[in-house]
C-alpha cells in the first residue's frame, strides 16, 4: 500500500512537473511580440574545436545583435532524433526562422514538412541535405569545400610553377565524406587546369585525425623517403600536425625540406605557421555567425535568395600567421 | 607446449606472408632497422611502436575473454586515460617530472577504477559483459569530453610526458620498452602463479569454479580491472605520441581491432583458454596490414577489405574442419585404407 502511494505521489510530481515546463514554454514564445525575432538553433553537437567555435559564434552573434530578440539553441549530440524532436519543439514554440546544422544528409523529408507548413522557413548552416529535399529549406550557409581545395591548388600552381617536377604527398580526410572528396577534386581541378607539372606519389586517408597523420605520415617517410617530396597537402589541421610530428622524428625540417598546406586554420595551425612548419593555410571558417544572422533576417523579410551562401573564409600565407594568430577563435 | 606452438602457426605464417609482400615491395629496408636520433627506426620498427596501445588493450582484453567476457568500453576508457593524463599536465608545470608521474597514476588509476567498476556490475550484479561494459563505451567518451571540456588539449613538447610515446631507452623506443614490460609481466603473473589456472576455470564454468574453493568474483573483477588499466595506459602513450588528447577519436574502435587480434591468435570467445602470445602476434599482424595497403598501393578505400580479407584467411585457416575438408581430396587415398576397416567391430556390436 505504502508503495502504491509513494509512485502515486512520484507521478503526481512528474505530472506537476511537466506541466510547469509547458507553462514556461508558453511564455519563453512571447518573445514573439517583440519587435525581434526569435531564432530556433539546432546544432550538431560539440564534437570538435571547430564545432564549439561555430556555436560560440552563433550564439554570440544572436546576442549581439539587435533584430534578434532571443537564440533558442540545442545541442543535439550528434543524434538526428534529437535534431528532429528539437524542430518539432520549435514549430511548436512558433519560432520565426529554424536553422539546422544536421547532423545526417538524409531523413528530413517529414520534419522539415512540417515546418513549411508550419510557416516556418529553414536555414541550413554548415551542412548540406539530400537534394530531393531542397524545396524544404531557403538557403544553405556554409563552407565551399571545393572552392577551399582550388585555393590550396592556387597556391600550389602559383609557388612550383614553371620549375620541375612537383612531387605531392596528400593527406585525405575520411574516406568519402563530403570535405575529403571535394577539397581533393578542387585541388586537382586547378592543378590540372593550370597544366601544372606534378606527380602525386601517394595519398591516403589520415581520417582527420592526428594520430591517423603521424601514422600515414611515418609510413609514407619509410616507403617513398621525403628526399624527393616537395609539397605535402593535408586536407585539415590535426592531420597536418600529426604528420609534422613525423617529419621532424625522421629529422626532416617540416616547412623547408617540405611545404605544408594545411585547412581549418585552428589556433595550433597558425601557432605551427608562425613556427615555420607550415607554409600555407586554407580557412574553413566556423565563425559565421554574423553572417548567419544577416541570412536570418533575410530569409524572414523573405527575400529571394541562392539555394548555397558560401561563407566568407580567408586564406594565409607565411607572412600572415603572426598577424592572425591572436584572432583565431579555436 | 606442442598444441600450444600448432596454435599459433596459422598466425605466424600469415605474419611472415604479409612481412615478405612488404619486402617484396618495399625492399630489406622495411624489415632492417636504422638509428635515427639515437631511437630505433625504420619501418617495422615504426609498425610495433605504433602498435604498442593496441597491443596494451588486447592482452587486457585477452584476459577478460579468458573469463568468458568481453569489454567493449576500452576505447572509451583509452581516451578517459589520455585526457586526465594531457589535461593534469596541462594546467601545472609541464616541465616538473613530479606532475607528470601523479598524471600517469592518476590516469591509471581512474582507468583501473572504471575496469573494476565493469567487473562488478559483471560478477555482483550479473549483468552480461557485452551491457555492462557498452554502458561505459557510450559513456566514457561524454567523460572524456568533460574532462577536456571539449576541447583538444596538446602539451609542450618540452614536457617530460612526451617521451613516454616518443623517447627511447637505449634506442630502443619507450612504448615498446612498456608494450614488452606488461606483456612479459602478464605471462609470468598468468603463467608462473595459480592466476592464468583460475581465470581460465572461471571462464569455463564459474559456478563449477565457486563450488571448487575459488572465489570467481573476485577474479573476474581482477581481469576487468588489468583490462581497464591496460586500456588507460594504451591513451597514456598514445596520447603522449601526439602531445594532445583527442575525446572523440583517441582509440576509436580500437575495442574492435582488440577483439580481432584475440581472436587471430587463437583465444576463443568462449573462455576457458588464452593465448597472450598469440593476440601479441594477431596484434602484429594487424599493424603491418595498414602499412601494407598503403606499400602496396592500394587506395584508402580499400582499408577495410583488405582487413576483412586476411581475417578471413586467418581465421578459416584455424578451423580444423576447414582445414580438413581442404585437405581431403589428397588424404582419402592413403587414410582411407586404415580408417576403413574400424567401423566394423562397432558393426558387430551393434548385431549382436
Amino acid at each position: 500500500m505504502l508503495r502504491k502511494a509513494i509512485v502515486g505521489l512520484g507521478a503526481g510530481a512528474l505530472l506537476f512537473g511537466s506541466a510547469a515546463c509547458g507553462a514556461d514554454d508558453g511564455d519563453g514564445s512571447g518573445g514573439d511580440s517583440g519587435e525581434g525575432l526569435v531564432v530556433g538553433f539546432a546544432q550538431v553537437g560539440a564534437e570538435s574545436a571547430w564545432r564549439t567555435a561555430n556555436s560560440d559564434s552563433v550564439q554570440a552573434a544572436a546576442e549581439a545583435d539587435d533584430r534578434i530578440d532571443e537564440l533558442k539553441f540545442v545541442d543535439a549530440q550528434q543524434e538526428q532524433e534529437k535534431q528532429i524532436e528539437a524542430i518539432r519543439n520549435f514549430i511548436t514554440q512558433q519560432v520565426d526562422v529554424i536553422v539546422l546544422a544536421p547532423v545526417v544528409e538524409t531523413g528530413w523529408t517529414d520534419v522539415l514538412g512540417e515546418a513549411e507548413t508550419a510557416g516556418i522557413p529553414v536555414v541550413l548552416a554548415d551542412r548540406g541535405i539530400e537534394a530531393a529535399d531542397e524545396d524544404l529549406y531557403v538557403t544553405r550557409l556554409g563552407s565551399d569545400f571545393v572552392e577551399e581545395g582550388r585555393k590550396a591548388g592556387s597556391w600550389t600552381v602559383e609557388t612550383f610553377g614553371g620549375g620541375e617536377t612537383t612531387r605531392i604527398l596528400e593527406l585525405e580526410g575520411t574516406v568519402g565524406s563530403a570535405p575529403a572528396n571535394d577539397r581533393k577534386t578542387g585541388f586537382y581541378e586547378v592543378l590540372d587546369g593550370e597544366g601544372l607539372d606534378y606527380e602525386l606519389v601517394d595519398s591516403q586517408s589520415g581520417d582527420f585525425t592526428a594520430e591517423g597523420g603521424k601514422s600515414v605520415m611515418e609510413t609514407f617517410i619509410s616507403t617513398h623517403g621525403l628526399e624527393e617530396v616537395d609539397l605535402l597537402y593535408a586536407h585539415n589541421d590535426e592531420m597536418g600536425l600529426g604528420a609534422i610530428q613525423a617529419i621532424e622524428e625522421a629529422g626532416f625540417e617540416p616547412g623547408t625540406d617540405v611545404q605544408i598546406i594545411i585547412v581549418d586554420g585552428s589556433k595550433a595551425g597558425f601557432e605551427a605557421g608562425v613556427d615555420g612548419k607550415v607554409n600555407y593555410i586554407v580557412e574553413c571558417n566556423p565563425v559565421f555567425g554574423d553572417q548567419l544572422m544577416d541570412v536570418v533576417v533575410q530569409v524572414e523579410a523573405g527575400e529571394e535568395l541562392e539555394k548555397f551562401t558560401p561563407v566568407e573564409e580567408g586564406v594565409f600565407g607565411p607572412d600572415d600567421f603572426e598577424d592572425e594568430l591572436p584572432n583565431r577563435q579555436f | 607446449m606442442n598444441s600450444y606452438l600448432k596454435r599459433l602457426f596459422w598466425p605466424l605464417a600469415v605474419l611472415v606472408a604479409l612481412l615478405i609482400v612488404n619486402i617484396a615491395v618495399t625492399g630489406f629496408d622495411f624489415i632492417v632497422p636504422s638509428v635515427h636520433d639515437g631511437r630505433l627506426g625504420g619501418a617495422f620498427v615504426n609498425i610495433l611502436r605504433g602498435a604498442v596501445p593496441l597491443l596494451l588493450i588486447s592482452l587486457g582484453m585477452t584476459i577478460v575473454i579468458a573469463t568468458k567476457g568481453i569489454d567493449l568500453s576500452v576505447g572509451a576508457v583509452y581516451a578517459i586515460g589520455a585526457a586526465i593524463a594531457c589535461q593534469w599536465i596541462l594546467d601545472r608545470d609541464q616541465s616538473a617530472l613530479d606532475t607528470v608521474f601523479t598524471a600517469v597514476v592518476l590516469a591509471l588509476v581512474v582507468a583501473a577504477v572504471i575496469g573494476a567498476w565493469n567487473g562488478t556490475m559483471v560478477a555482483y550484479f550479473g549483468v552480461q559483459p557485452i551491457v555492462a561494459t557498452l554502458i561505459l563505451m557510450i559513456a566514457g567518451r561524454g567523460i572524456a569530453q568533460l574532462i577536456t571540456g571539449g576541447q583538444i588539449p596538446s602539451v609542450s613538447d618540452d614536457t617530460p610526458f612526451v617521451e613516454l610515446g616518443r623517447g627511447a631507452i637505449a634506442t630502443v623506443p619507450v612504448p615498446i620498452v612498456i608494450g614488452l614490460v606488461v606483456f612479459f609481466g602478464l605471462v609470468l603473473l598468468t603463467r608462473t602463479t595459480a592466476l592464468g589456472m583460475l581465470l581460465e576455470s572461471v571462464g569455463g564454468n564459474p559456478e563449477a569454479s565457486r563450488l571448487a574453493g575459488i572465489r570467481s568474483k573476485g577474479i573476474t573483477i581482477l581481469a576487468y580491472l588489468i583490462c581497464g588499466a591496460c586500456a588507460g595506459l594504451a591513451g597514456i602513450i598514445g596520447s603522449a605520441n601526439l602531445g594532445s588528447a583527442d575525446a572523440n577519436n583517441g582509440g576509436l574502435w580500437i575495442e574492435l581491432d582488440a577483439i580481432l587480434a584475440v581472436v587471430i591468435g587463437g583465444t576463443a570467445l568462449l573462455g576457458g583458454r588464452f593465448f597472450l602470445l598469440g593476440t601479441a602476434i594477431g596484434v602484429a599482424i594487424i599493424g603491418t596490414l595498414e602499412d601494407t595497403i598503403i606499400n602496396v598501393g592500394l587506395s584508402s578505400q580499400w582499408q577495410f577489405t583488405a582487413k576483412a580479407i586476411v581475417v578471413f584467411i586467418v581465421a578459416i585457416l584455424q578451423s580444423p574442419e576447414f582445414r580438413a575438408w581442404l585437405l581431403k581430396p589428397f588424404r582419402s587415398g592413403s587414410a582411407a585404407e586404415p580408417t576403413a576397416p574400424e567401423p566394423k567391430p562397432e558393426e558387430k556390436a551393434v548385431a549382436k
